[in-house]
């Protein structure tokens, strides 16, 4: 850790590498906005009373999505593993550490 | 009955495989072996005990009553795992950093290390849980009951055994070693295996259902279509409800929170778990609908929903596979009451139990007993009264009720955490205070909209309170507090727990002023990432070492502590037990301690010890504030000392001018002498040339006599002018106020200091003239010519020019005299005003009086004549005020 955590000098350009890693680190913060926004997708689909949508149906698609979900997670946080800064203090990519 | 006892047997088998591996995997563990007990595979595995036999059973009943509406409580967690970078990261991370033993810990650590809060949330969760373990009662009792045959079962006794044994089983496990911190590698161990054999025993169910009984996917697929639960009706507000619910929930389970941050060996392990708990989730789920689909179709009406996955192998005549799904319900239940209880009674043992022992034993451990007994003695006894609790609310509900059902009113009470959670690991502003509040109101209106509802009407709230509400008063029935009516009971709760219960800690948290030490947890719980995790330290340089070992060994075992205090020393290069007390030893030996009685007592217990060494946060304070104080000293100091250079300052200023004027008085002293001396003698020459010459003629007589007369006009002239000086400078002078105007005053000085004589070119304008005055015009005629006659005079150019501009500012009267000559330089603007003073070497012998008897002549009449720099030229401006006020009189 850096004797001033709260200088406020950060890099505007970064070696390519950390550049990549953070950009991971943004694809693994939005990954479940978006999952929150598909799994509420099917609430949408119960309208119409004549010809309602089949359980099995919705089924299929909670499960495709789920298995999408867990295969996605699981190439980010591998590449977030290889492509880990080795030596950077990630105190900027750490999220919303508040005000400090 | 056979089949019972059968089943009893292979239960006791079990349970005796399970305690086999947990103590084989201590062993490994102590001895250094094993890696692979530490690995995120056994991590992951660990954190299936979110699936207890609410999963197993109760998940195909709620799927058989609600369809597709069961996958929420999946979601939820889901979505909480692939979001771990947001929350789980920084929560391990910080309970990692801080040696958290426990959710109440961890909230009572983040406000400020406050016991109090510590309570209400081991309070909270006691009772959150309690539903929670009545469930896996009521589920293995039933599932005993499907085997047996109802008729031959007695509910009560049964599920009192199980409890029984559940406890002793958990006492055994869980309780062998005392450090939370240490981590049950057996505990999680047999978690783990027992993981394996529930998905095991519910794919198993599943692969028979769909290819056994069903033939195939596409028919069960189509027998779900036929069945009652094809359509997809979901009311959007439970979907997300549930889901944000269950997510919520996940966070904040008190076993939950056990396994995922307490027994984190490596916070990599998340970036594993992150997708591979969600894949187990998602095969967990894969056969509910399937099974709950055939279940309806094929055993008879009034068949319990949450039995089929057991009912069915049973109605087919497979008693092997009927034995695989009893084990996997009887080890889904037993896991999930084993790491509650764990968790349960670290909480209770650390936050309520020690401080009161601590408090009656005189608040220091020195005192009497062995602290590492007392807490061992606490933890089983908190373990065998938690899970007669369930015990207790199984009986009381009379287990009639659906697993969902119950689970879900765990799910809400515990919820109740989250707002602090969240708001302590994201919010610096977050108080103790607010978190209180905010606990308090949600689980008040938890308990009351929920809880006790759950135990259905007649038993704690009346069926008038129900229907009418507290008191008569209609808003505050359970079930549509504020008048909400008509929503589903479930997001009524969570609804209204969680708004006012966010609402109160928010408004709370912005209105109250949090204590130093809470502002200190609070920035390195938010900033954990950017902290080195180090809390406030210990100056022990009197802490007696022999006497924190003596505690410590009480606390931690005589072992334990003696490797750790060796260690310790043999780290500062020191032989034997007793390392020096350095902070970071100190401090390190609280974070030991807190692992066993928790971050409050431990702190307390140091205290104790290194006693007035300690620095507390008061003592900081105190530090503060004589630094304050020092701090304002010195900027007092500060600003005397930039007074006193002001002034020093101001005195080199005097002195210099003082300097230059005593030596324009030196200069104007040989001045005088020689512009008195040089009349004088010209005066004496003359007259005694008319005297002693007899040959005189009338013209050289005449010549001589008007020299004479000359040099002595210019005498008077120089002595009027020191004189009428003088005057003017003693107030003497009385004005004489006249009515004129500018113009004519302007002429009258232009044609009086010879102006018009051709040498200079002086330009008016005599339109802006025209502006009457009243007052010394003779005087003011002085001054002006005074100012003609020195551009006259001294104005250096080839063609000399003078530019005369009166303007009127305001109330005030301005006239510029500017000439084209080189000016006056800027050292000298200080002092031309000064008596005696003359720039340079003159051409015209002026004695240096004019500028003088200006400057005293315009401050009698109100007014000033000032020099005025970059204009070119030498530039005087002359103000008047035109309102008749008179200085002088």
């Amino acid at each position: 850790m850096s004797a001033d955590p709260n200088s406020g000098r950060r890099p505007v350009f970064v070696e390519r590498r950390t550049y990549r890693y953070r950009r991971l680190v943004d694809a693994a913060r939005l990954l479940p906005v978006l999952a929150v926004a598909l799994m509420c997708l099917p609430l949408l689909w119960g309208g119409d009373r004549t010809t309602p949508t089949m359980t099995t149906y919705t089924m299929t698609y909670v499960f495709g999505l789920w298995l999408a979900l867990v295969v996605t997670t699981a190439i980010l946080s591998r590449r977030l593993r290889n492509t880990g800064p080795v030596n950077t203090v990630h105190r900027d990519e750490d999220g919303p550490s508040g005000e400090a | 009955m056979a089949t019972l006892n059968i089943l009893i047997l292979v239960c006791l088998i079990y349970v005796a495989l399970l305690f086999l591996v947990a103590f084989a995997a201590d062993r490994a563990a102590r001895r250094g072996k094993g890696t692979w007990l530490r690995s995120p595979i056994i991590y992951t595995l660990s954190l299936s005990i979110y699936c207890t036999a609410w999963t197993f059973y109760g998940a195909v009943g709620f799927a058989a009553r609600s369809g597709l509406e069961f996958v929420t409580i999946y979601l939820g967690p889901t979505l909480v795992m692939i979001g771990w970078w947001w929350v789980l990261r920084k929560m391990v991370r910080v309970g990692r950093s801080q040696r958290i033993t426990s959710i109440a810990d961890l909230i009572s650590s983040r406000f400020g290390k406050s016991n109090s809060l510590a309570v209400c949330v081991t309070l909270l969760a006691v009772i959150g849980t309690t539903p929670y373990i009545a469930l896996q009662l009521q589920s293995v009792t039933f599932s005993f009951a499907a085997f047996a045959g109802a008729a031959d079962l007695d509910y009560q006794v049964t599920a009192f055994w199980l409890a029984l044994g559940l406890a002793l089983f958990t006492i055994l496990f869980g309780t062998r070693n005392l450090d939370a911190n240490e981590r049950h590698h057996g505990v999680v161990i047999a978690i783990a295996l027992e993981a394996v054999v529930k998905l095991f025993a519910l794919l198993a169910v599943g692969v028979f259902v769909v290819w056994g009984l069903a033939g195939g996917v596409s028919e069960t697929l189509a027998r779900i279509d036929e069945s009652e639960i094809a359509k997809w009706d979901v009311s959007g507000s439970r979907w997300i409800g549930l889901t944000a619910l269950s997510a919520a929930a996940f966070l904040c389970l008190p076993r939950m929170f056990q396994v995922m941050v307490v027994e984190n060996e490596d916070e990599d392990h998340l970036r594993t778990a992150a997708w591979a708990f969600p894949a187990y989730l998602m095969l967990m789920s894969l056969f509910v609908v399937p099974i709950a689909a055939v279940g309806l179709d094929l055993l008879p009406e009034g068949t319990n929903p949450d039995l089929f996955v057991l009912s069915l192998p049973l109605a087919e005549g497979r008693d092997g596979l009927a034995i695989l799904s009893f084990l996997g319900g009887f080890s889904s239940a037993t896991s999930m009451v084993i790491v509650a209880a764990i968790a349960l009674s670290t909480m209770v043992s650390n936050h309520i139990v020690m401080p009161i022992w601590l408090n009656m034993t005189g608040g220091s451990a020195m005192v009497s007993g062995d602290v590492r007994h007392v807490a061992l003695v606490a933890r089983r006894l908190s373990i065998a009264g938690i899970v007669l609790l369930g015990y207790l609310y199984f009986s009381v509900s009379g287990g009639g009720t659906a697993l969902a059902k119950i689970g879900l009113v765990s799910f809400a009470g515990v919820a109740q955490f989250l707002p602090a959670l969240l708001g302590g690991l994201f919010w610096r502003g977050a108080t103790r205070a607010g978190a209180m509040a905010g606990l308090l109101i949600g689980s008040l209106v938890w308990l009351y909209s929920m809880f006790l509802p759950s135990f259905g009407v007649g038993i704690f709230l009346s069926h008038s309170i129900m229907t009418e509400g507290l008191f008569g008063q209609g808003w505050l029935r359970p079930e549509a507090l504020f008048g909400s009516e008509g929503m589903d009971p479930l997001v009524h709760a969570v609804m209204w727990s969680m708004l006012l219960n966010t609402g109160s800690f928010v408004i709370v948290s912005l209105l109250s002023f949090p204590k130093p030490i809470e502002r200190l947890q609070g920035a390195q719980f938010v900033n954990v990432y950017d902290h080195s995790p180090k809390a406030s330290g210990w100056s022990g340089s009197l802490a007696q070492t022999e006497d924190l070992l003596i505690m410590a060994q009480r606390i931690m075992g005589a072992k334990e502590a003696q490797a750790f205090f060796s260690g310790a020393a043999a780290r500062q290069g020191i032989g034997g037990y007793l390392p020096e007390p350095s902070p970071d030893f100190l401090q390190e030996l609280e974070r030991e301690l807190s692992g066993s009685v928790g971050g409050a007592a431990a702190h307390a217990m140091v205290g104790q010890i290194v006693g007035g060494a300690a620095v507390s946060v008061e003592d900081l304070m105190a530090v503060a504030d004589e630094t304050a104080q020092i701090m304002e000293y010195s900027s007092k100091l500060e600003a005397k000392s930039a007074e006193l250079t002001v002034t020093a300052r101001q005195l080199r200023e005097a002195n210099e001018k003082m300097t230059q004027l005593s030596h324009q008085k030196d200069a104007f002293l040989s001045q005088v002498s020689h512009e008195l001396r040089t009349p004088m003698t010209s005066i004496r020459a003359f007259s005694e040339i008319l005297r002693d010459s007899d040959g005189l003629s009338r013209a050289d007589a005449d010549k001589y006599a008007s020299v004479i007369h000359d040099e002595a006009i210019r005498l008077t002239r120089l002595l009027d002018d020191l004189l009428d000086l003088s005057v003017l400078e003693n107030g003497q002078v009385s004005l004489n106020v006249q009515a004129g105007s500018l113009s004519e005053l302007l002429d009258r000085a232009e044609a009086a200091a010879g102006g018009t004589s051709g040498d200079l070119d002086v330009h008016r304008n005599r339109g802006d003239e025209d502006i009457q005055l009243a007052t010394d015009l003779d005087r003011l005629a002085q001054v002006f010519i005074n100012l003609i006659a020195n551009a006259r005079k001294y104005c250096d150019a080839n063609a000399p020019r003078l530019i005369i501009e009166a303007r009127v500012a305001g109330d005030t009267l301005l006239v510029d005299f500017v000439d084209n000559g080189s000016g006056i330089p800027t050292d000298q603007q200080a002092v031309i005003f000064e008596k005696f003073s003359r720039i340079g070497e003159t051409k015209a012998g002026g004695a240096g009086l004019g500028l003088a008897i200006c400057r005293e002549i315009m401050s009698r009449l109100g007014g000033s004549v000032s020099y005025l720099p970059g204009q070119g030229g030498a530039a005087f401006r002359v103000t008047l005020p035109l309102q008749q006020r008179v200085a002088a009189q």
